[in-house]
């Protein structure tokens, strides 16, 4: 498929709903997608399966706290130098590149870097949405390595990261990022075709295409917004609940940025003034209590939303007295085994909660 | 007392408030010469009371010159833009995304110069201050005086962008200077276009404030000129004038904040309704709710925090279409009419049917059903019951769509009906427990404007190591608050607005920047002011 900029636009808005909270807000991305639409044109999105075995697939997306990416902006070569240089370890051309998550800016990256390279970006990703560490992606979980690993800056600066445990690597990154100022771009976990066909989940540039559809779609018609976005996530098969879990409006947040990551609690209270949630968040919306119940944790997807838009509101983003709906959502099936929950269920995230899922204590409010 | 003004594309209106009572207001077409506009409004309230143009205590302006500027493209300087950020920001040169008409407008000129912070509080690269001058002259000889300066994580640290600035100052000296840091919080994008907006105003901003400035001491006022802000807080003449960015948002703020003084409602949807739209608001605790998301300024986007406003094509100039044929028809058939979104806006007054013109509009409706009675009825066509029922029907259905999409709770809220075409507002509509139409709620705008409060913000870098955050945001809360009484503010109305954390990472001991935003009202001013109520 061919991606203009009605299409990106329907990206940048789903991808954001996927982001679950992080990923950074995809304005920027579609800002510089946009820019280079206009430069070369429509970008290319190609199946996994149209990709020979043999491959060089490269998933990629910037590491950092969104916070400093909202001032520290992209240079504009960090990806193709990152690439590059890992052409020159592989001794080969790379064939396609993938967002390392779909979710938040992270979905919309890759096809900068595409553009630039003369490459297309595969319909897949390693997450399925956003997570804060490296190791969370889809690739560490099925075993497979994260290295060589290149991370880039705006400066010009270039680093290599070698090394068998992928936890060492996402250390490794993160310091790098820090040092770097907070924000960087990564090259990891380069994949064979084949790798990419066994491992990635397939088919989430589509998806978040069609969620950003709907809610485009639903604005223009004066239809609910949400309503059709949860039409549209049940339709994927790869999201098959989804819906609301929270109404009302921010009391409190309590932020900060440590070891490269932004970290806090926010509080809602209904209307009302009846009932709360807490949502307590590390780059990305975590595990969520109405009324000290738990309602949701990782890896299922919670996303604050404007709640007469359906925007998604990025951690950073989020201001005291926003009104917002806290909408909830089933992750894709394969972050859902035991063996991925090792990865990226709540106790990975250092909760005490075991992993529930969504649908069977969501309670998910009336429409 | 103390005048406030409202000067609207359509309608200039004043009043002349004391305390809370209005004791005289006007509604007049806007002329095309700012200066005689205003000072006619001014007079008209003043004669009308009979007050003492030395007794008036403020002016405030409410207006919505830069904002129809920018949205009509006229009348903007060419904008040159210095950004202090390289190599960080090169793939997102100012004014990406831009409407491609408004980049055209202002010209598309700008720096990308060495410079900018980390978020620690290095520089991203050392300021390189022969670029600067370089820039600067450049500029100076292609004629271009408007001038935005940009800067990584100025708001945190605006050191850059102020040596930049004293350096373009000393080799352009005609240049007028915006820098980024003055106006906006993080997100350099957003910052910078506000910044960018705000240089394209700079000749607009003196040319309206300075004439403002000429009206009100036409009239033999002497008392300060405020202009109202975004948030319903005051600026200074001179502060419009350097940032007239900050008052483009004021008009639907004035409208709701004085449809709730004027009512007594703090909790309610407002509904304005103007000649060409109405705009919808919910007001919360007496403040405009703010919208959640960016808000987009004439196709561009800004980070200031607006209220969250709803505009439909429902005003009292709108027309109606549908076929003469079809005026006394036993039935009419929905998609046989259609009710705007054009407006005759200030042509109503020529040829809307009701003052002999051709063109069927809202006005003419209201009158046919009777809740107006300006205008010659015999002029008015005969409409069947039916077509005037399903006419109607409409306009509620408009309105009642417009006020569920702004509501933030189920249940029945009251509607407060402002504007001069407020009558165009039932008084049953779903949804809605009352409406309420306040005395003076044709010109709840220009009370908006009157009561306008002083504002003031403050911030510091704390750590919340060393001081809990409680405590750090009452400490900070404090200084905003000494601020503002020292503006004019009456101790007893001061409320915190806005609490911003900016967490500063790497900088140990969890330092974070605190924001705290307060407002008060104005108080009331001593004698001889106070005496002269007789008048």
């Amino acid at each position: 498929m061919l991606l203009d900029r009605q299409a990106i636009g329907d990206l940048a808005l789903g991808a954001a709903f996927l982001g679950s909270g992080g990923g950074g807000d995809p304005y920027y991305a579609t800002l510089l997608a946009e820019a280079e639409l206009e430069r070369r044109g429509p970008f290319e999105v190609i199946g996994v399966d149209a990709l020979s075995d043999d491959a060089l697939v490269v998933p990629c997306g910037w590491i950092g706290a969104p916070t400093v990416s909202v001032e520290k902006l992209p240079n504009g070569r960090e990806a193709v130098d990152g690439l590059r240089r890992l052409e020159e370890i592989m001794g080969r051309s790379i064939d396609a590149v993938i967002p390392i998550e779909i979710g938040g800016s992270n979905g919309l990256a890759p096809l900068f870097a595409a553009a630039r390279l003369g490459i297309p970006v595969l319909d897949c990703d390693g997450m399925g949405r956003a997570f804060p560490e490296s190791q969370m992606a889809i690739f560490n979980i099925r075993g497979l390595s994260a290295c060589p690993s290149i991370l880039t800056d705006a400066s010009g600066s270039l680093s290599v990261i070698e090394s068998d445990d992928n936890f060492a690597h996402e250390r490794l990154a993160r310091a790098l990022s820090v040092a770097v100022g907070g924000i960087a771009h990564l090259v990891e976990y380069p994949l064979t075709g084949r790798q990419a066909k066994d491992h990635a989940i397939h088919g989430t540039i589509t998806v978040a295409r069609a969620v950003g559809a709907a809610i485009r779609e639903a604005r223009a018609h004066g239809a609910d917004p949400f309503a059709a976005m949860f039409e549209a996530l049940r339709r994927t098969g790869l999201y098959r609940e989804a819906g609301v879990l929270f109404d009302g409006k921010i009391i409190d947040i309590d932020r900060e940025t440590r070891n490269g990551f932004s970290v806090g609690r926010i509080i809602f209270e209904s209307f009302d003034g009846a009932s709360r949630m807490e949502m307590d968040f590390q780059n990305e919306n975590l595990i969520a209590r109405r009324d000290g119940v738990v309602v949701a944790t990782v890896p299922d997807i919670l996303t604050v939303m404007d709640r007469e838009t359906a925007d998604s509101i990025t951690t950073e983003r989020l201001k005291y007295g926003q009104r917002a709906k806290v909408v909830g959502a089933a992750a894709p099936a394969i972050l859902r085994e035991a063996q991925a929950l090792k990865f990226v269920g709540p106790r990975a995230f250092g909760f005490e909660e075991d992993y529930v899922p969504i649908e069977e204590i969501a309670a998910w409010l009336k429409p | 007392m103390r005048i406030g003004v409202d000067v609207g594309g359509t309608n200039t209106d004043a009043v002349l408030m004391d305390g809370g009572r209005v004791l005289a207001w006007t509604k007049q077409p806007t002329s095309a010469d700012v200066e005689t506009g205003v000072a006619s409004a001014i007079g008209q309230v003043l004669a009308g009371s009979g007050a003492n143009p030395a007794h008036v205590a403020s002016v405030t302006i409410g207006t919505t010159h830069f904002v129809n500027a920018l949205v009509e493209r006229r009348e903007l300087d060419r904008v040159g833009v210095l950004r202090l950020a390289s190599p960080s920001g090169e793939a997102l040169p100012p004014m990406t995304g831009w409407p491609r008409d408004l980049m055209e407008c202002i010209g598309r000129r700008y720096f990308l110069l060495p410079g900018g912070y980390e978020v620690d509080g290095r520089e991203i690269a050392p300021l390189d201050e022969a670029r600067i001058r370089d820039a600067a002259l450049e500029l100076c000889a292609e004629g271009v005086t408007a001038i935005a300066i940009t800067c990584a994580f100025s708001p945190i640290n605006g050191d850059m962008e102020h040596r930049a600035a004293a350096i373009v100052r000393e080799v352009h000296p005609d240049a007028t200077l915006t820098l980024s840091s003055e106006i906006g919080r993080l997100g350099l994008i957003e910052r910078e276009n506000s910044a960018v907006l705000n240089a394209a105003m700079t000749t607009l901003a003196r040319r309206v404030v300075r004439s403002f400035s000429r009206a009100v001491s036409a009239i033999g006022v002497t008392a300060p000129l405020y202009i109202s802000q975004n948030d319903g807080t005051l600026a200074s003449a001179a502060q419009a004038e350097a940032y007239p960015v900050m008052t483009m948002g004021s008009g639907p703020t004035n409208s709701m904040r004085g449809a709730a003084f004027l009512s007594g409602f703090t909790d309610a949807i407002v509904m304005d309704v103007g000649g060409t739209t109405t705009d919808i608001g919910a007001l919360s605790s007496g403040y405009p709710r703010e919208s959640a998301i960016s808000a987009d300024i004439g196709g561009v986007r800004t980070n200031f925090r607006m209220p969250d406003v709803l505009a439909i094509g429902l005003g009292g100039g709108t027309r109606v279409h549908l076929d003469p044929a079809l005026f006394g028809a036993e039935e009419l058939d929905e998609a046989a009419f259609r009710i705007g979104p054009d407006s005759l806006g200030y042509r109503l007054a020529q040829e809307g049917m009701l003052f002999g013109g051709q063109t069927l509009t809202t006005s003419d409706l209201a009158r046919i059903a009777g809740v107006v009675s300006f205008g010659d009825p015999a002029a008015l066509p005969a409409l069947s019951t039916a077509v005037l029922d399903a006419l109607l029907n409409r306009i509620r259905t408009m309105l009642e769509d417009g006020g569920d999409r702004m509501k933030t709770a189920r249940g029945e809220v009251p509607v407060l009906a402002v504007g001069g075409g407020n009558f165009l507002i039932p008084n049953d509509l779903r949804g809605v427990s009352q409406v309420v139409r306040p005395p003076h709620a044709e010109v709840a705008n220009a009370v908006g404007a009157a009561i306008a409060q002083a504002g003031a913000q403050v911030e510091r870098v704390l750590s919340y190591e060393a001081i809990d955050r409680q405590s750090a945001i009452e400490q900070v809360a404090a200084l905003a608050r000494e601020q503002v009484l020292t503006g004019g503010g009456d101790p007893a109305t001061v409320a915190i607005v806005d609490v911003e954390e900016t967490p500063l990472s790497y900088l140990p001991g969890r330092a974070v920047q605190v924001r705290v935003r307060v407002v008060a009202d104005l108080a009331a001013p001593s004698s001889p002011i106070g005496a002269s109520h007789a008048a």
